[in-house]
């Protein structure tokens, strides 16, 4: 059929698709160790010296903080009014969300454990909260840090487990007020807000976390779940934002899960026992298996490389690095087909835009509103089923509009506090070999031949090549 | 080509004919430029939950004033800061004054306890439902306004569906093409001298998504670059803000006939659940926006009259009785109005269920009587001709028209 990848074009793949975009740097490295080589390097993240961009992040006070502290130091301006404090907008809970997304940005950009803050975007997404409903203005931090993060190449199902006891994933999908419908709370005070089951978070965890929309689950399963994780809830939302089990609002009756008897009087084991049997089901190795490749290879997964992982996933327990091996491990995973298949998100459009023109970038307010502006204001996304991961979600003549307004002010070093490396501009060539090697289409070098220099950068960067990865 | 012909084409709007692209997309852009003085919706959507008892007030229903000791609107009488009497039991809140006049002459209508049947009591999920269009149901992956759009393909304008907000709101979302304008100012190049290499290059893209995606993008660009110079100067008396200023740009889209078919803008700061005021306040601040926007708009609009309609809507409204900080909390039930000059108006619609303890929802808010599917299918069904609402409001059993569209 088609002809095989050349090795450069390989190697521009290989870091399209498992870093934030190629730069100078990676491509040397792939080609002085190998692809295979430097994929495992990016495996193991902690022995990935990252000081450069955690020093900038280290200047972001509020992601070294817990909950507790981010609500005492960053109130709501209602609250801080009624308390007569004077407020800079500065310290509301926006600043809180604007620092998570700097942060995020920041590392896609410079941080060298790429394959890993990839990873943590993808789980980041499927496992998606919003981080402006109510108390998860401050709860989303420590989210990203201690939930997502520590487990992003770890295990399913710890991370599953993590997501379950997250007081943000709580508090989203409205876990902590899901209670027995014959608990003190709900019979005492009618009119509180906890009145009684809450099917939204059961609902999700199967749709959207495991087995799938069709994995195999029934409405009477979803009652089932939701009476498991009764009790699982957060002290204080807005206060000790912590988990806890809370046994008095637990349903203690036997349960049937997906044909599966939790007998009476398992309290907070039932939970446990549900997530167990979620993360091991054959229905969750695929559809996570599925998701997974979407994101690294195509917007239609190859049968042949989806089952190759669906098996590593069931025979490695869902260890994440077993599974990402056996992806890019599989033949289809460099097929012609599949190069430069990939729309870019907006937020890999971005960071891509950052990294190959080498660009030094404090980034502003103004870089994360173009960010949104092209669909994907980060933390941001409303529904549960996170942003999504096919192309025609991003092409709409607006977005793309945006994109080509962000790379013009790019370039033209319009963007405050971000400034292109000035010999990234005067070679429109090496930009191109980053881009494209060897695979320019005749409409862009003809447009790229009629402009000078800087502008030239701009074109190629607005240009469909780079709209896709 | 020489810069003589280039300006001449360009003053013509015509400028992209000294590109080069191909017939199809001429026959389109032409077509579309020509679009019939079509029908239009305008959504406004009020988030953060909006008190309807407070905005529409019933003042002959005794209970409202014993549920709401120090917030209530006080009852029709001579003087200012008292609501305004539309039909003998509700009133409108003083500052809606605007509206009234817009009310009297028939073009405004208003249905009571109507909303989403759904229980939540979260924005977002309130919010959610009601964009989506399915109560309840969130895994729809489109909203409501956009599946109208699918389902009705009566031009290929890249105007159709337009969204004067910062992003494409859910109810907008989904696969049929529209636009999200912050303004109408802010929807062009950075770079105008990129304008015609990206043209070129996107023009001849192998890609035929980014081929399709550029050539609605460009064709709108040369739209609104058409606009300036022919749209008068707007006629309405707009007030500050960003919920006025869009209202004034979808009167723009609408007087230039650019193919618009549904607008949406918002408005938030709804959610009172301290000090909301009474007859002046927080929330009369914003109804004031509100109502001076709408009057605006309805001013602007003009001749157009007949071609618009209006419809506002709110995720939910708010608990009947006041609570311990003089402000009001996520309830169920609410108002909305229907603006139009074919709307069926000078008249409050929907069944009022009362305020006593036992008919209240869940002990504590207003009921619901209206769906608001019943009140938006039937704009979409008697002003913009949608044949097939099952496809718009899927699993909505059919429900007759309150009449409000002639």
């Amino acid at each position: 059929m088609s002809t095989p990848l050349t090795t450069e074009q390989r190697t521009v793949h290989l870091l399209n698709r498992t870093s934030f975009g190629p730069t100078r740097e990676t491509i040397e490295r792939v080609n002085r160790i190998g692809a295979r080589a430097c994929f495992e390097e990016q495996l193991e993240p902690d022995r990935i010296p990252d000081t450069f961009v955690e020093e900038k992040i280290a200047a972001l006070k509020s992601m070294r903080l817990s909950s507790r502290e981010l609500i005492e130091l960053y109130p709501p301006p209602q609250k801080a009014r009624e308390q007569g404090m004077a407020m800079a907008p500065t310290q509301g809970p926006r600043q809180v969300i604007l620092e998570l997304q700097l942060a995020r940005l920041l590392r896609a950009v410079y941080s060298r454990r790429q394959l890993y803050e990839v990873m943590v975007d993808f789980w980041s997404n499927h496992f998606n909260v919003f981080a402006a409903k109510g108390a998860d203005r401050w709860l989303t931090t420590a989210y990203d840090r201690d939930t997502i993060r520590p487990h992003a190449l770890g295990r399913f199902r710890d991370l599953l487990l993590a997501t379950a006891k997250s007081p943000a994933m709580l508090f989203y999908l409205d876990n902590w007020m899901s209670v027995t419908p014959d608990s003190f709370l709900a019979t005492r005070a009618p009119n509180l807000r906890r009145q009684g089951i809450n099917e939204n978070y059961a609902r999700e965890l199967m749709e959207l976390h495991t087995l799938g929309v069709d994995g195999g689950y029934t409405q009477k399963d979803v009652q089932e779940v939701a009476r498991c994780f009764t009790g699982w809830t957060i002290r204080r939302p807005r206060g000790e934002a912590e988990f806890t089990f809370e046994p008095r609002l637990h349903d203690n009756g036997a349960k049937t899960v997906l044909g599966v008897t939790i007998p009476s009087g398992g309290g907070m084991e039932d939970g446990l026992k549900v997530i167990d049997l979620l993360a091991r089901h054959p229905s969750t190795a695929k559809f996570i298996a599925t998701k997974l490749i979407r994101r690294l290879v195509a917007d239609d997964p190859p049968a042949a490389i989806v089952g190759k992982a669906e098996t590593a996933f069931r025979q490695s327990d869902g260890d994440i690095r077993s599974v990402l091996r056996a992806v890019i491990d599989a033949p289809a995973f460099f097929s012609p087909e599949v190069y430069r298949s990939k729309v870019k998100k907006p937020l890999e459009y971005v960071a891509s835009a950052l990294r190959v023109t080498g660009s030094e970038t404090e980034i502003t307010h103004q870089l994360l509103r173009y960010l949104g502006r092209m669909g994907e204001p980060l933390f941001l996304a409303q529904p549960p089923t996170g942003y999504p991961d096919v192309g025609s979600s991003w092409v709409s003549p607006d977005m793309l509009l945006t994109r080509m307004n962000f790379v013009s002010d790019l370039v033209a070093n319009r963007l405050p506090g971000s400034r292109v490396l000035s010999d990234a501009v005067g070679s429109a060539d090496a930009v191109a070999r980053l881009i494209a090697p060897d695979s320019l289409s005749s409409a862009t070098r003809a447009a790229l031949a009629e402009t000078k220099e800087r502008e030239a950068v701009a074109l190629l960067l607005a240009a469909p090549e780079f709209q896709r990865r | 080509m020489d810069t003589a012909r280039r300006s001449l084409l360009k003053s013509a709007g015509l400028g992209f004919l000294a590109l080069g692209l191909p017939p199809a997309f001429l026959v389109r852009a032409a077509g579309a430029q020509q679009a019939e003085r079509g029908k239009v919706l305008v959504v406004v959507f009020q988030r953060g939950g909006m008190d309807g008892l407070n905005v529409v007030v019933p003042f002959k229903d005794r209970a409202y004033y014993s549920l709401r000791p120090n917030i209530a609107v006080p009852e029709p009488a001579s003087g200012a800061e008292r609501a305004i009497d539309l039909d003998g039991f509700y009133g409108l809140h003083p500052a809606l004054a605007p509206l009234k006049s817009i009310y009297d002459k028939g073009q405004l209508a208003i249905v009571h306890a109507a909303g989403s049947p759904d229980n939540t009591r979260s924005h977002f999920d309130a919010q959610d439902y009601m964009e989506l269009g399915t109560p309840g149901i969130k895994s729809t992956p489109d909203g409501w306004l956009n599946r109208h759009l699918r389902e009705t393909a009566r031009t290929d304008s890249p105007f159709r569906g337009v969204a004067l907000t910062a992003q494409t709101p859910r109810m907008l979302s989904g696969g049929a093409p529209v636009l999200t304008l912050s303004s109408i100012e802010e929807f062009r190049l950075r770079d105008e001298s990129m304008s015609r290499p990206l043209q070129r290059l996107y023009a001849e893209a192998s890609d035929p998504l980014f081929r399709q995606g550029a050539n609605s993008l460009f064709e709108a660009l040369a739209m609104l670059r058409k606009l300036d110079a022919k749209i008068p100067a707007s006629a309405g008396n707009y007030p500050a803000g960003r919920f006025a200023t869009a209202l004034k740009q979808i009167a723009r889209l609408i007087k230039a006939n650019v193919g618009l078919e549904i607008a949406f803008a918002e408005i938030e700061g709804w959610d009172t659940h301290v000090n909301e005021g009474g007859a002046t306040g927080q929330l009369a601040n914003r109804l004031k926006e509100l109502g001076d926007g709408m009057a605006a708009f309805y001013q602007d609009i003009g001749d157009r009259l007949d071609d618009v309609m209006l419809v506002t809507l709110s995720e939910f409204g708010r608990t009947a009785r006041e609570n311990g900080n003089r402000g009001t909390d996520h309830g169920h039930a609410n108002a909305m109005f229907a603006m139009g000059g074919r709307v069926r108006g000078g008249k409050v619609y929907g069944r009022w269920p009362g305020l006593a303890p036992e008919v209240l929802h869940e002990g504590r808010d207003l009921a619901l009587t209206t769906d608001y599917r019943t009140v938006c299918g039937e704009a979409l069904a008697r002003h913009l001709g949608q044949r097939d609402l099952s496809k718009v409001f899927p699993n909505f059993p059919k429900t007759a028209p309150l009449g409000i569209v002639t």
